[in-house]
């Protein structure tokens, strides 16, 4: 036990790779075995990541905490480097429970379960490496390693046009994280370590004089660019998301979940651990395009998913708009960096991403849930399915809530942090997109509309396309959800604590 | 006195040429079993040369000298530092996989693995040579065989054409490089060819500046350089798998291997006045190499022209002349290596049964050979310089040396990742995803042990160098502040 304790995070960031080997050696057509085995070694880590919640001291510890070094890459002095503040601890534990949900949620699929579940998992350290990162070259390691499990279960198990998706996925990431790749380079060889906190600190110290024979200036400012798109096109940003909804819906149902879930997350992550620590003055600078971009995302975002026919695309371009709230206390935060209102944007912010990681999930697997029974995504053949199940429908619209931001639940509490930090410093963009709000109402809306209330499409009552309620299993998925949203809504402290402490440390 | 290694691992392969090629045609499982046998024994003594090589005393070790014709100052002096060490590894693997793979040759195997052997005596002498006309001498002995296992044993349509353009190419490459070497004998006015005593002779600026070039592109012509690159897709096509294998995964490697030892190390102050030239050409290999890979439509072109494209990532490192660019180029040398044996392996275990390389052609191979599927991702991955496996831990030091010295040069070419990731992932998906074509169906059996243990190997060496850089990098690196330091004191 001592050494779980003393290495929680590496333990937590590499149990998923040694469940995966052991799933390498089950017989493959064991299906059943497979599956119970996944679900039960990926809740190891979420019951690790609760100790370790219990352990961190969010009152006076040290920023980061559970910290743990290794020589990685002697040559060019990067480090296996660790840890977490309250920041990485929040997004570390969405990610440890969104996955046994993912994977209890996967276990309708039959074809290769063995290599799914595999894929899954490896998935999970990606991202958990993404967020323990402590070292530049670490965090890009585990920046592009979750893209290879995404990519191939988007192309193996989703659904008709996979590989326009899957492929779009693929190098539009890696395109995007290029710029990125690069700019870790040029640092790396500017400083000679890929210690975050040294190469912040030298960063911040060169304000002017010639880098690589250029202004400094002018590298910073390309620099900041080149971080700024990579991690732009993993939040999405308009009008870099064109991917998105293209892998959504092609993604099955789990992947949609981690999708949404996460690996979004990871964008937005990179802003708030690197971005805005490296260059608080192009960033500030630059805080009013960032803003507009946030806008353009949550305004364009809701008219698209209001436009959709298709409920998964629609939850998909429901996605851009609530990560455009994510964006806009970024910008905020930005902009007001080490005021309050930064910490309230940044805290709302970093709620936000929370919040919509849960209610994305839930939606992505309502819409699973549906289309596994139907075999349609389309919400014209949907209508007046309320009476016929009345349990998914009850839970579809509690979800929904959550995600429009009804008082009470989960997303009013972020939506308002981020408005209320922003108002201030970004008041046109903060209005524009509370007017964008609007119509985030108006899409949720529709979802429901056209989903459970209206005439009925009698091909559901009857015969042998008889629409069935929700499962044991499947509510099992949605009920730790729920009762997040439920209890993030009324009593966001437990989180929030944890949150702003980091943020005021780090801003 | 102590044991021979060095020359034990050049000569094992040779002499047991000799032995195969007296054992009667017929005999074919012997021959085999004496192949296999024989390659065992040099991958065990490789590995054995690698596990005991001394980091802290760095420098050359196993070194053997015998006087040879002492009246011209040659001898066979061998040793090994810490840039051959990893290639003579990487040698001992290819052949044993080169050996596993062919094991089904049936057409004249006695003379196949006799040749194959000899390239393979060639490989590690040059890797292992200290002496200038040794180095030739066994450059010579590794090219000469390939002409015959690509004419013999090659792709019926092209062996002939591709045999032929591949050696011309090498042997005026090789002749224009022992000119230079010419060059430094009479001029250095040491009377020895020894590379060590050399590397003391202080050659004029201008002596330097006028040979580097001859003798580094030379050599850089096997290594696949912009624009003496296309005999070298042409030889991977035509050549039969194993050799496929040998040549991509090791002979182009003894290009740049020889390139930096001879040119850079040699002439230090040349290396010095023509890198920029060397980057710039070094650059078009790495990003047109990608983009030509990107429009073929047979398998193995394509993994031709993507061994184009890595390999200009290596001179790339070598031009830098920067202790990171040189590290990540030795390193890539072995990655490339792998990645390139196990790419060539698994298109051949596709073809066997499916008689065709072209992509279209091809899909659904995952369901009939999902190890092979499995392993060439991998390989893909390494290709496309995915972090946790060997290609990132190569490629990264590469760009930082390349942005200490020419940082646009460093943007340019990081193009080819993004170019790389696409041309393998549709190669992946369209030859192992997908529907498979009916004529197909049924008609792919299974490959064998001996198979997918090669394919294993290669793989487990690019992920262990992947996750844990720390097995081979300090060893290069101990070679690279040699080089260094040539390059300081010059």
């Amino acid at each position: 036990m001592d050494f779980i304790y003393s290495h929680l995070l590496s333990v937590i960031l590499f149990f998923p790779v040694l469940a995966a080997m052991i799933l390498l050696f089950l017989p493959k057509d064991e299906v059943k075995l497979i599956r119970w085995t996944a679900l039960i070694t990926s809740l190891v880590p979420f019951v690790l990541t609760l100790v370790l919640w219990s352990r961190f001291d969010a009152n006076g510890g040290a920023a980061f905490q559970f910290e743990e070094n290794y020589v990685w890459y002697a040559a060019i002095n990067s480090n296996f480097h660790i840890g977490v503040d309250g920041i990485s601890l929040s997004m570390v534990l969405l990610t440890t429970l969104l996955t046994p949900l993912a994977i209890l949620a996967s276990f309708g699929i039959t074809d290769k379960v063995k290599a799914y579940m595999m894929l899954f998992l490896f998935l999970e350290m990606g991202m958990l490496g993404v967020f323990m990162a402590m070292d530049l070259l670490i965090f890009f390691v585990f920046w592009e390693i979750g893209l290879v499990p995404m990519y191939f279960l988007i192309n193996q198990w989703g659904s008709k046009n996979r590989d326009y998706a899957s492929l779009k996925f693929m190098i539009y990431t890696m395109g995007g994280s290029l710029g990125l790749l690069l700019a870790i380079q040029l640092l790396g060889v500017l400083f000679g370590t890929y210690e975050i906190s040294t190469i912040v600190a030298g960063w911040n110290d060169i304000t002017g004089g010639t880098l690589m024979g250029m202004e400094a200036a002018t590298v910073k400012t390309v620099a900041f660019w080149a971080f700024v798109v990579a991690f732009a096109i993993k939040v999405p940003v308009w009008p870099f998301h064109t991917w998105l909804p293209d892998a959504h819906t092609e993604a099955p149902t789990a992947g949609s979940m981690i999708l949404a879930g996460v690996l979004l997350k990871l964008g937005a992550y990179g802003f708030i651990r690197l971005v805005l620590p490296l260059y608080p003055a192009e960033s500030a600078h630059f805080a009013g395009w960032l803003a507009f971009l946030a806008v353009m995302a949550i305004v364009f975002g809701a008219f698209g998913a209001y436009g959709q026919d298709d409920f998964k695309r629609l939850v998909a371009y429901s996605s851009v708009n609530h990560m455009g709230f994510v964006l806009l206390g970024i910008a905020a935060a930005a902009k007001a960096y080490g005021t309050t209102n930064a910490h309230i944007a940044m805290n709302g912010a970093i709620l936000q991403m929370f919040n919509h990681g849960l209610s994305a999930a839930g939606m992505f697997f309502l819409v699973g849930v549906i289309y596994e029974r139907t075999h349609t995504r389309d919400l014209r053949r949907f209508g007046g399915l309320f009476p016929l199940i009345p349990v998914y429908g009850g839970i579809m619209i509690f979800t929904s809530m959550a995600s429009l931001g009804l008082p009470g639940l989960n997303g009013f509490v972020s939506e308002f942090l981020v408005v209320r930090g922003a108002w201030s410093q970004l008041s046109g963009f903060t209005a524009a997109g509370m007017i964008g709000l609007l119509f985030t109402g108006a899409y949720i809306l529709k979802g429901i509309k056209n989903v459970l209330h209206g005439p009925l499409n009698e091909e559901w009552a009857h015969g042998e396309h008889k629409l069935t309620d929700i499962n044991t299993r499947e509510i099992v998925v949605m009920v730790p959800l729920m009762a997040l949203m439920l209890s993030l809504g009324i009593a966001p402290a437990w989180l929030l604590g944890v949150i702003n402490n980091a943020v005021t440390a780090l801003f | 006195m102590t044991f021979p290694i060095l020359s034990v691992i050049i000569f094992t392969p040779l002499v047991a040429a000799l032995i195969i090629l007296m054992m009667p045609a017929e005999r074919k499982t012997e021959i085999r079993m004496a192949a296999l046998l024989s390659a065992i024994f040099a991958l065990a003594l490789s590995f054995w040369v690698y596990l005991s090589y001394d980091q802290a005393a760095a420098g050359y070790q196993f070194v053997e000298k015998y006087n040879w014709l002492p009246q011209f100052g040659i001898s066979l002096h061998l040793g090994v530092d810490g840039i051959s060490t990893p290639l003579v590894l990487l040698t001992g693997v290819v052949m044993f996989t080169g050996v596993i793979i062919s094991w089904g040759i049936d057409d004249r195997p006695r003379e196949f693995f006799a040749f194959l052997f000899i390239l393979a005596s060639g490989v590690f002498g040059v890797f292992v040579a200290l002496d200038l006309f040794m180095l030739f001498f066994f450059y010579e002995i590794a090219v000469f065989p390939m002409y015959l296992l690509i004419a013999i044993w090659g792709w019926v349509k092209t062996r002939e054409y591709a045999a032929m353009k591949l050696t011309l190419y090498l042997f005026i490459g090789s002749v224009i490089a022992l000119i230079g070497a010419l060059a430094m004998y009479f001029n250095s006015g040491m009377g020895t060819f020894d590379m060590l005593m050399l590397e003391t002779a202080n050659f004029s600026a201008r002596f330097q500046q006028i040979w580097f070039l001859p003798v580094f592109m030379g050599f850089a012509v096997l290594g696949g350089i912009f624009p003496f690159h296309n005999w070298s897709p042409d030889g991977h096509v035509a050549a039969p798998t194993a050799v496929s294998m040998f040549h991509a995964g090791v002979l182009m490697k003894l290009g740049a291997f020889a390139a930096l030892r001879v040119g850079i190390m040699l002439l230090p102050l040349g290396a010095k006045f023509w890198s920029p030239l060397i980057l710039a050409l070094a650059t078009v290999n790495v990003v047109y190499g990608a983009f030509i890979a990107m429009t073929q439509t047979d398998l193995k072109y394509m993994i031709g022209f993507s061994s184009v494209s890595h390999m200009g990532l290596v001179m790339l490192g070598f031009a830098t002349l920067t202790r990171d660019g040189m590290t990540g180029a030795s390193v890539q040398m072995f990655s490339h290596g792998a990645m390139t044996a196990l790419f060539f392996a698994a298109t051949g275990m596709v073809y066997d049964r499916a008689h065709t390389r072209q992509i279209p052609e091809l899909g659904g191979m995952a369901k009939a050979l999902p190890y092979v599927a499995v392993t060439f991702i991998i390989g893909g991955l390494v290709s496309m310089g995915m972090p946790g496996f060997s290609g990132f831990v190569a490629e990264f030091p590469i760009f930082m040396g390349v942005w200490q010295v020419k940082p646009w040069i460093a943007i340019l070419s990081a193009l080819s990742i993004v170019i790389t990731a696409a041309y393998i992932m549709l190669a992946i998906r369209r030859t192992f995803f997908g529907e498979m074509p009916a004529e197909f169906e049924g008609h792919i059996g299974p490959i064998s042990v001996m198979d997918k243990v090669a394919l294993t190997l290669l793989s487990a060496m690019m992920i262990t160098l992947g996750v844990f850089p720390g097995v081979m990098v300090p060893m290069v690196q101990t070679g690279i502040d040699n080089v260094l330091r040539i390059l300081g004191g010059a």
